[in-house]
């Protein structure tokens, strides 16, 4: 009888990696389209002469900056737990993943904070539509990656430590947030 | 005859009978498993939706406009809208391809079995939620604003799930193929799957975007740009209309060269052209990216010339560059007909099906440009009905090809040729005279438009030279809803019981799937194969004609 030559099962080449850079690049298409629907109708209303920001409108940059400014310290730490299980380095990589999730309930606490002081009702008009929903999706997307942080520290710590791909996807899913929130925070906070 | 001794030895689970069948069924997370649910679910759809086209197209041909209350007529367009495009256009590819996509690459299970099984469960709920809320006088242009606002939250629940399913897709293509099988080697359909799911994570999540800003400003109003129902046209309904919904047809164009490769026991080439033009359709998700029609403007001869280029860049970017890749997809993969096929169903379906998308790809170009005078018309409906029935006929055509590899039966060829080719009649009839009727200037839209303040407006025309073109679309609806009952008759007595039972390799196929039992074991291979060309069946059966 003739048959197809056979191998053991092979491991699956970076499933939870790849997987994860898919979803991402989803985030990336959606974000991007409401980017691009917040740049169109601010283009609309100041080439129509028309108030673009409604008046009375602040945020508290303080916050918004702080945000920025937490992404580094995730960013690193995430890539220390990657350092740190490719060492086998369990105390280091718990820790440097204790520390991600603790950063990102932060940044969290921050966006919660620019909601509950901006003096901007939800029904304000267009601006107040896109911030909110812009905002509303990066603060689902933080909560979400604080939710992948512990299911990482969680099976690393719960003893599958040569399941190492979820922890580089984990450090994935947190450079790719920084990147798309670094270019909210330019659009809607900076530029307005 | 080659036989392969490769069997697994693990059968698929009893699946017992009564609740604990329906819990097995329910909580599976077997793509073969999954993959039926998202076949039979959208049969059932695509059932229900050409009655409401049936229902649409006679009211269009019933000259005093009385056989449907007028203010049901917008909600069985959204219906009709949303079904044929989120319930059965795109269902039917993923569907298909959760079946088969983990066979041909060779591997034991579809990455992420549980997220393609949630996938499953969200859209069926958002999609059965969605038609409650549009039915409840929800939808696009619903009066009630609870339903309308349910409407886009399940819509965008119904397409995460869809997006779900094809993450799970692209990953296990991308991640779990056979030994030795590279890129290159990746059987027809599955690239074609891989170039569908990559676009649909650009496309649909703009969308999804979008329903969600639209959410917001419906449940909050003001007078804003974004409020009322008439923004929910504006900015959603580049996700149900062209180019956008050529993307849930690329795998057609796998389908049909899977179907000749296999009807001519050849090696198909050039494979990587046949590639590239596959790949090249996907760049009609960059329309997602604009979220608005791309159209060369009218009066186009008049424009400067960095008009015509902002005009023409993203013209051929979006319609020229995918009308393309569907052409050459056809005519090479056709070209290896010459070869005396064995002529089957799947290959009758296929050829059809990829007719049908060229056609679609075709009049979506020309709808888009301003000087034909076809914006706003019927011509819009007529081509999104040619890449719907694509869809259906492509479906169909997987089902008949790959059935004896879920089943272990096959179903009856004779019968299933003739009713190919009814189900391709009933398709040009119903989407080639709106196309013609949109050239006679008859009103169209991609969702109905309600006039504020005004109880209803009928958008199309009841009378002039449009009656003709409405009544043979009516035949054209009517004849493909009988194809599709027959068939769906027929595939549920030949798979449940009547069915010629069928060898592994019944087509004398190229691919892994036809390496395995049939049906295929819960985990799909006894033994993980080693490849060494796009064709390891057919390497296997070259080498022993040659050794005999």
């Amino acid at each position: 009888m003739l048959a197809l030559p056979t191998a053991p099962a092979p491991q699956p080449r970076r499933q939870i990696l790849v997987g994860t850079a898919l979803v991402l690049a989803g985030v990336v298409a959606m974000v991007g389209g409401l980017l691009g629907l917040f740049l169109k109708f601010r283009t609309i209303a100041i080439d129509n002469g028309e108030t673009w920001l409604p008046d009375g409108t602040k945020f508290s940059m303080v916050a918004a900056n702080v945000m920025l400014i937490t992404l580094l310290p995730i960013c690193v730490f995430a890539q220390w737990a990657v350092y740190s299980a490719k060492r086998d380095d369990k105390p280091h990589t718990g820790l440097a993943l204790g520390l991600t999730g603790l950063i990102g309930l932060a940044f969290i606490n921050a966006q919660a904070f620019i909601f509950a002081t901006t003096a901007l009702p939800v029904g304000q008009g267009t601006y107040s539509y896109l911030f909110y929903a812009i905002t509303g999706v990066t603060m689902a997307l933080a909560i979400v990656g604080v939710t992948f942080t512990a299911v990482a520290a969680f099976r690393y710590l719960g003893g599958r430590t040569a399941d190492r791909a979820v922890v580089s996807a984990h450090a994935l899913y947190w450079y790719a947030f920084s990147a798309i929130f670094a270019v909210v925070w330019f659009v809607v906070y900076v530029t307005k | 005859m080659t036989t392969i001794d490769t069997h697994a030895t693990s059968a698929a689970a009893p699946a017992g009978a009564g609740i604990a069948s329906v819990a097995d069924w329910v909580t599976s997370t077997d793509h073969k498993k999954i993959g039926r649910l998202y076949l039979g679910a959208a049969g059932l759809s695509l059932v229900g939706s050409l009655v409401v086209a049936g229902l649409l197209a006679l009211e269009r041909v019933n000259t005093d406009g009385t056989l449907l209350p007028i203010e049901s007529l917008t909600q069985l367009f959204s219906i009709y809208r949303f079904g044929l495009t989120y319930m059965v256009m795109l269902p039917l590819m993923l569907g298909a391809a959760l079946c088969v996509v983990p066979l041909q690459v060779g591997a034991r299970s579809v990455a992420f079995p549980r997220v393609a099984a949630t996938g499953f469960w969200a859209w069926l709920v958002g999609s059965i939620t969605a038609i409650v809320s549009i039915a409840s006088n929800g939808g696009p242009n619903g009066g009630n604003k609870i339903f309308v606002d349910l409407f886009m939250l399940a819509s965008g629940l119904a397409i995460l799930g869809l997006l779900a399913t094809a993450v799970s897709l692209a990953t296990t293509i991308l991640t779990t193929r056979a030994p030795g099988m590279n890129m290159r080697r990746v059987p027809w359909f599955s690239w074609s799957v891989l170039v569908m799911s990559l676009a649909l994570l650009v496309a649909l999540p703009v969308l999804v975007g979008n329903l969600l800003v639209l959410f917001i400003a419906h449940r909050y109003p003001t007078i804003s740009e974004l409020s009322g129902n008439r923004a929910i046209s504006d900015w959603a309904a580049f996700g149900f209309t062209q180019p956008t919904t050529l993307l849930f047809v690329i795998p057609a164009f796998g389908f049909l060269a899977d179907t000749v490769a296999t009807a001519t026991g050849k090696r198909l080439v050039p494979r990587g052209t046949i590639f590239a033009a596959i790949g090249l359709i996907g760049t009609a998700m960059f329309a997602a990216a604009v979220q608005s029609p791309v159209v060369i403007r009218a009066g186009f001869s008049g424009l400067s010339g960095g008009d015509k280029i902002s005009d023409l860049v993203p013209f051929a970017l979006v319609h020229v560059l995918p009308l393309l890749g569907a052409f050459l997809a056809l005519a090479l993969t056709a070209q290896a007909l010459r070869k005396r096929p064995a002529i089957g169903a799947p290959l009758v379906f296929g050829l059809l099906a990829a007719l049908l998308a060229v056609e679609g790809a075709a009049a979506s170009a020309l709808n888009h440009i301003g000087d034909a005078g076809l914006v706003g018309t019927t011509f819009e409906e007529g081509t999104w009905l040619a890449l719907v029935y694509a869809a259906v006929l492509a479906g169909m055509g997987a089902v008949a090809h790959w059935g004896p590899k879920l089943w272990g039966r096959s179903m009856a060829l004779k019968a299933t040729i003739p009713l190919a080719l009814l189900g391709f009649v009933g398709a040009a009839l119903a989407s080639l005279p709106m196309m013609i009727a949109g050239f006679a200037d008859q009103p169209g839209a991609i969702f109905p438009a309600v006039e504020p303040g005004v109880p209803g407006v009928v958008l199309f025309d009841y009378s002039g030279p449009s009656a003709l073109w409405n009544t043979l679309s009516l035949a054209g609806h009517a004849i493909a809803l009988l194809a599709v009952l027959a068939f769906l008759g027929l595939a549920v007595r030949a798979f449940a019981a009547t069915g010629e039972r069928v060898g592994d390799d019944p087509w004398n196929g190229q691919t892994l799937e036809w390496a395995t039992t049939s049906p295929a074991p819960a985990n799909n291979f006894a033994d993980i194969h080693i490849v060494q060309s796009a064709e390891p069946l057919l390497d296997l059966k070259t080498s022993n004609r040659s050794d005999a």
